[in-house]
């Protein structure tokens, strides 16, 4: 029984382990300078880079984050608020049920209230997609560490003449600032590694765009699309996009717990 | 001094705002059934239930869409995925929860954790060029070859199958099993564990007899979880089901899946209909999804309500 | 710093009934008729349909330390909960009655409850420092209401020295308060309310979670500020209460568990010489 729960365990770590000695050793080759710099070269033509996909990347998961940061805290303190009300629940209920929402389904939405009215695919797009994506991640760490901040925290700065929104302002909301830190991150590392509803939002593009109304560039979607491609220079990129990819969310992950022990640390004594 | 009253220090609309945003959070869950409602409507007029249940995908010729062979792929895919994904994942959570020393627990469960992080079009890679050769393929001969008498591993063998994609799904709905159910398990008082050791239960009869019926509305709830997550993966599944429309019962053959269909032809639908046909798969997996989470969310909320620890969903 | 015997003295010392206290002088009492800083009339408070405090009235005396004993469960916190309208954050709290302060009735559900709160601070059972540093602790309430930031050194070392805790604290302003002793926590906390500079300062059993000589200190606080503010202090300690106090309040609970107050007067009399047999009974440990 040891030896079977021992031998599961070991299967479940498996494919991370797997994964990510396989992508650094397809990707790290192919990691130049230049692979960051350039932007992609046609097929067969050497060198070439993802410069494009990782500014396009940095706006879309930008904008995402400036969407669903601010309203994701506000829902969170209004959920922490009326938590003992019939409205707290619902808020729960459907921050659970957004996040359960696959991402392709998000995209049709964002695509239906963003892409058909402008009548183009758009950085826009795609950040809106990702801060549907967000939201319910940023809602639910915010809310559970702002349950965490003790009641009379609240009741000391009431206590001495300070307005609710000043209290979740400097008091509330700083005191469970980590834990928020740590959603804030999770919610980009997730979002950042999202190809499938960037396809029909913020469509991919082979050149430099900065612009938010035009279509744009990503990491997941280059990957996607040089993985399926038939050329092998292209399969090579793709490796080596998935390894900055993968480091970058990996590193978000495990940045974002330690953050989450030092809140701990940080909240756990108030008196000695 | 009567406007102080009324804005309250800055209360009132604070109140305001706060609101306002928890209102956009239902409006959005609102405005998705919506959305995916109206933007379906030339496809559910012409289709009717019939959508459901015929398989033509005809959008050249004939203009006939039938969601049939996706529903099945998509059903079938996360059904692999769950019977491969279960002993697992439940086998680790015990693994880490009940038998595992804290030094080696810790670290096992935060690998596993990153294994949920880990992008979906990455999995996508490492199974089209590394899970498929490597294991897919192989696996799929020698089903074929000892079992291929059996409709569901009748040849011929393919790589890119229904088969690959429920292996890659397992092993993306694994992580989300097995930390669900971990923290389940984490949640059951001891007081249970001591209850039947000191009746003389050995390890094996506390985790099979009390352990897991105490805590089965959680577990189920971790499994329906990871069904969630199977039935709505969309670009590794794409990547690795080889997107065949053939309404095949074979695992070896290459399939399609609800979410794949609209990944690979959202932007390529030329005319209205073909692209609200999409969109009421799109509707359908939301229903389907919708349907499943709400299910877990009640099985988890009856093990927290009962359990003093904490699971996150 | 000195034990508590700077203030007004000229009437002559009487050792506390039953205790081994520094000799303190005793209260002026309503007696001398001091002017009153909060009228309680028929203060009654429900939790839902469980009557927590009923038909409490009670003049707060002006620069005065008023004490409220009695068993636990007896509403006295919910008294001085009341008046900070700390209440307001219970769900299912009702308040009725009165409590004057300046001619308005704070307990009104149109008052200002910002304004009431500055000016009757609170102080709370357990210490509860924000979890920023010294300094920002001190500074908050003054930065709420307006103080500029180059006026606000000035105010903090001025508020940590008339909380006694200057010496103690000026070399580690920007640390984290919860570094602090808990007793040193729960002085900051006093000061943190004086920095408001508000008439009344309300204390909820302030050295219950407090080790012996970190109560001695709050102790010899509370003397020193009765100059300056009208304080009220709940406590089940009734050495604490016969040493600090001017004029001491006895609750006591009802059949049905609501509070009441059986007895009002000044300290000294409370405890030598009640009128009531139930306090009587209390404050010579007959009591339940």
């Amino acid at each position: 029984m040891l030896g079977l729960a021992g031998l599961a365990a070991f299967l479940a770590v498996l494919p991370l382990a797997w994964i990510i000695v396989y992508v650094t050793q397809a990707g790290l080759p192919a990691l130049t300078l230049d692979f960051f710099t350039n932007l992609p070269t046609p097929v067969g033509v050497p060198g070439g880079g993802i410069i494009n996909a990782i500014v396009g990347s940095a706006i879309t998961v930008g904008l995402g984050l400036l969407l669903a940061g601010p309203v994701g805290t506000l829902v969170a303190i209004y959920a922490t608020a009326n938590a003992e009300r019939p409205i707290g629940t619902v808020i729960r209920f459907a921050t659970d049920t957004l996040s359960g929402v696959p991402s392709i389904v998000m995209g049709i939405f964002a695509y239906t209230i963003v892409v058909l009215p402008q009548r183009h695919f758009s950085a826009l797009a795609g950040g809106v997609v990702l801060a549907f994506i967000m939201l319910p991640i940023v809602i639910r760490s915010t809310e559970e560490m702002l349950k965490l901040v003790p009641s009379s925290l609240r009741e000391a700065s009431l206590a001495l003449g300070a307005a609710e929104w000043r209290t979740w302002r400097n008091v509330l909301v700083p005191a469970a600032w980590n834990g928020i830190l740590t959603g804030l991150m999770l919610a980009v590392a997730r979002a950042a590694g999202e190809a499938a509803p960037m396809l029909f939002t913020a469509f991919g593009n082979p050149f430099m765009s900065v612009s938010l109304d035009q279509p744009i560039a990503t990491l997941p979607h280059t990957i996607y699309i040089y993985a399926i491609s038939p050329y092998e220079d292209w399969r090579a990129k793709a490796w080596a996009t998935a390894l900055v990819l993968i480091i970058l969310v990996l590193a978000l992950n495990v940045a974002a717990r330690y953050v989450t022990g030092r809140r701990a640390r940080k909240l756990g004594t108030v008196t000695r | 001094m009567r406007m102080a009253r009324f804005w309250r220090h800055g209360d009132r609309p604070f109140g305001w705002i706060t609101l306002l945003a928890a209102l956009l959070l239902l409006g959005l869950v609102g405005g998705i059934a919506v959305a995916l409602w109206q933007n379906s409507a030339l496809s559910r007029d012409a289709f009717g239930l019939e959508f459901l249940v015929t398989s033509r995908w005809d959008p050249a010729i004939d203009r006939v869409f039938g969601a049939l062979p996706f529903i099945q792929g998509t059903l079938v895919t996360s059904a692999l995925a769950l019977v491969l994904a279960i002993p697992v994942g439940v086998g680790a959570a015990i693994f880490l929860a009940e038998l595992a020393p804290g030094w080696l627990s810790r670290p096992l469960g935060l690998l596993i954790e990153l294994l949920a992080a880990v992008p979906s079009v990455v999995y996508g890679l490492w199974g089209l060029f590394v899970l498929i050769p490597a294991v897919a393929k192989p696996l799929g001969v020698a089903l074929n070859g000892s079992l291929g008498f059996l409709p569901i591993f009748e040849g011929p063998v393919f790589g890119p199958s229904r088969l690959a994609a429920g292996l890659l799904l397992s092993v993306m709905v694994l992580p989300t099993i097995a930390a669900i159910s971990r923290d389940v398990l984490f949640a059951i008082p001891n007081s249970q564990r001591e209850g039947a050791l000191a009746l003389g239960a050995t390890h094996w009869e506390v985790v099979h007899q009390v352990l897991i019926p105490y805590g089965a509305s959680g577990l189920l709830g971790a499994i329906i979880l990871g069904l969630g997550r199977a039935l709505g993966e969309t670009i590794a599944v794409t990547m690795v089901i080889g997107n065949n429309l053939d309404l095949s019962a074979s695992l070896l053959h290459p399939g399609y899946t609800m979410a794949s269909i609209i990944a690979n032809e959202f932007t390529e639908a030329t005319f209205d209909l073909y692209l609200e046909a999409l969109i009421e798969i799109g509707l359908i997996l939301f229903a389907m999804t919708l349907l499943i989470n709400l299910f877990a969310q009640l099985l988890i909320w009856r093990v927290r309500r009962r359990t003093v620890g904490q699971v996150r969903v | 710093m000195t034990l508590a015997t700077q203030h007004d003295s000229g009437q002559s010392s009487l050792p506390a009934a039953g205790s081994a206290a520094p000799p303190r002088p005793p209260g002026a009492g309503p007696a001398s008729a001091p002017a009153t800083r909060i009228a309680i009339h028929n203060l009654t408070v429900h939790y839902g349909t469980f009557c927590a405090v009923r038909n409490v009235t009670l003049d707060i005396p002006a620069n005065q330390v008023t004490a409220i004993i009695g068993p636990s469960g007896c509403g006295k916190s919910t008294v001085v909960r009341s008046l900070n309208r700390m209440t307001d954050l219970v769900p299912g709290a009702r308040v009725s009655g009165e409590a004057i302060l300046d001619g308005e009735n704070i307990l009104r559900p149109e008052v200002d409850v910002v304004n009431v709160r500055r000016r009757i601070g609170m102080v709370f059972q357990r210490p509860n420092p924000f979890p920023k540093s010294i300094y920002d602790n001190v500074a908050y309430g003054p930065r709420l209401h307006g103080v500029r930031d180059r006026d606000l050194d000035e105010v903090v070392e001025r508020t940590l020295r008339g909380a006694a805790l200057w010496d103690e604290v000026k070399d580690k302003l920007h640390q984290s308060a919860l570094a602090l002793s808990g007793g040193q926590q729960q002085r900051l906390c006093i000061a943190r309310a004086m920095a408001v500079e508000p008439e009344v300062i309300l204390m909820d059993e302030p050295a219950s979670a407090i080790d012996p000589i970190g109560t001695l200190r709050i102790e010899e606080l509370i003397a020193d500020l009765r100059a300056t503010y009208t304080i009220v202090i709940v406590t089940h300690n009734m050495q604490q209460a016969s040493r600090v106090s001017d004029v001491t309040a006895f609750f006591t609970m009802d059949e049905d568990r609501a509070g009441y107050m059986v007895e009002f007067g000044p300290t000294i009399e409370i405890f030598t010489n009640p009128r009531n047999q139930l306090t009587e009974d209390y404050v010579s440990g007959r009591f339940g």
